[in-house]
């Protein structure tokens, strides 16, 4: 595994400053973003203020994609090496993008009811990006399912990890879809702009704002992953997973004897 | 707890069931409007509910009465709409919009719906006409 993964995952006092640290980046960059989308960018011509939502709305959908995109290479990772800690890290990122996704619809939703006149169309972008949700909160309900069904660990366990992880890469197959589903069908929703191939013109301020939001979004997610790992670690991770009881702090602290 | 045989073909029939009912629904979708062009050659149009989308023509635009009143056009071919209700603030001559509707037998669409459709373009407003009040 990466390095950053493991400091900022580490149950240790260097794992708990490296984590601090990307709090701090997170929150300065979201400051930044903050900053220059609301102040230092100017009213898009056509849209008014309203195009502001770009730098919420976007970043929510790129880095849902990266989350999504970090489930395919964990589940594929757990395929090939059978480290329950790839199928923990595949959990944690499709909660994080399935949140991500619902961000990114609601703030489209509301953008849409501001520029387009419409909460909701019927559009190729709209259709598939709520496909996109409903196949990753299928794919957490189905880890839940298995986990219920044989009684053993969400993340902890084979018999939950297997098919999941086949899940995990097959639910990427929507990815590419929503992203071309502007291209290649005739939709209501706009084209890309910073990812368009010939990029069309966006003022430098708002393209700033925008990278700035990207990345401060990113951090933020990065950030949730390594708490989010931090706890599963502590309540599933142990080096084989007994079936008598804990502690609830986990494997730092012994059992106290009553 | 259904045995294996049955639980297979149960939710092979799900999936069928899932996919038809989601193609069905994506049909009308994939393609979210139609053109002028598409509208006018077609001879079944007039018959369905369709959307339409164009450019607003410049010089187009006039209220008349309830009924907002213009022209859209898409490579070379052009439409006029009957738009009965308000369209968005953001409606503009020189924009894209889709109007929802049938297209009447006098060659006018009867729209009762209208959406915005802006471009992938993002520039500042000019100083000079700001687009809203509270521009900055």
């Amino acid at each position: 595994m990466r390095t950053t993964t493991v400091d900022l995952t580490a149950d240790t006092a260097r794992g708990a400053a490296a984590r601090r640290t990307t709090a701090w980046t997170a929150g300065g960059l979201a400051v930044a973003a903050g900053l220059t989308g609301g102040l230092l960018a100017p009213t898009d011509a056509t849209q008014g203020q309203a195009q502001r939502l770009m730098y919420l709305h976007v970043p929510a959908a790129w880095v849902a994609y990266l989350a999504f995109a970090a489930v395919l290479a964990a589940s594929t990772a757990y395929l090939i090496r059978g480290d329950l800690r790839w199928d923990r890290l595949a959990r944690a990122c499709a909660e994080i993008g399935v949140a991500l996704t619902a961000v990114a619809i609601g703030t489209g939703a509301y953008w849409g009811h501001l520029v387009w006149g419409t909460w909701w169309a019927w559009d190729s972008r709209l259709v598939s990006t709520a496909l996109l949700l409903l196949a990753y909160t299928g794919y957490l309900a189905l880890r839940r399912a298995l986990a219920e069904r044989t009684g053993a660990a969400d993340g902890g366990d084979r018999r939950v990890a297997r098919p999941a992880a086949v899940a995990g890469v097959a639910g990427f197959l929507l990815v590419p879809v929503v992203h071309f589903s502007v291209i290649w069908w005739r939709s209501l929703h706009q084209q890309a702009t910073i990812l368009a191939p010939e990029r069309p013109p966006i003022d430098p301020r708002m393209a700033l704002a925008l990278l700035l939001a990207v990345a401060a979004a990113s951090a933020g997610a990065l950030l949730v992953l390594a708490h989010r790992m931090l706890r599963l670690e502590r309540r599933l991770g142990g080096p084989t997973v007994p079936p008598a009881p804990r502690t609830r702090t986990g494997r730092r602290t012994p059992a106290r004897v009553r | 707890m259904i045995r294996r045989p049955g639980r297979l073909a149960l939710v092979a029939v799900l999936l069928a069931a899932g996919g038809l009912l989601v193609t069905s629904a994506l049909r009308d979708t994939l393609t979210y409007y139609r053109t002028p062009s598409e509208v006018l050659t077609d001879p079944d149009a007039g018959r369905d509910r369709v959307r339409l989308g164009g450019e607003v023509v410049p010089g187009s635009l006039r209220r008349d009465g309830e009924l907002v009143v213009f022209r859209l056009a898409d490579a070379g071919h052009q439409v006029t709409v009957r738009q009965r209700g308000v369209p968005p603030e953001t409606f503009r001559e020189g924009e894209d919009a889709v109007v929802e509707g049938r297209l009447g037998v006098d060659g006018v669409f009867d729209a009762d719906q209208v959406v915005v459709r802006h471009g992938n373009e993002y520039r500042p407003s000019s100083p000079a006409h700001p687009e809203s009040p509270d521009a900055r």
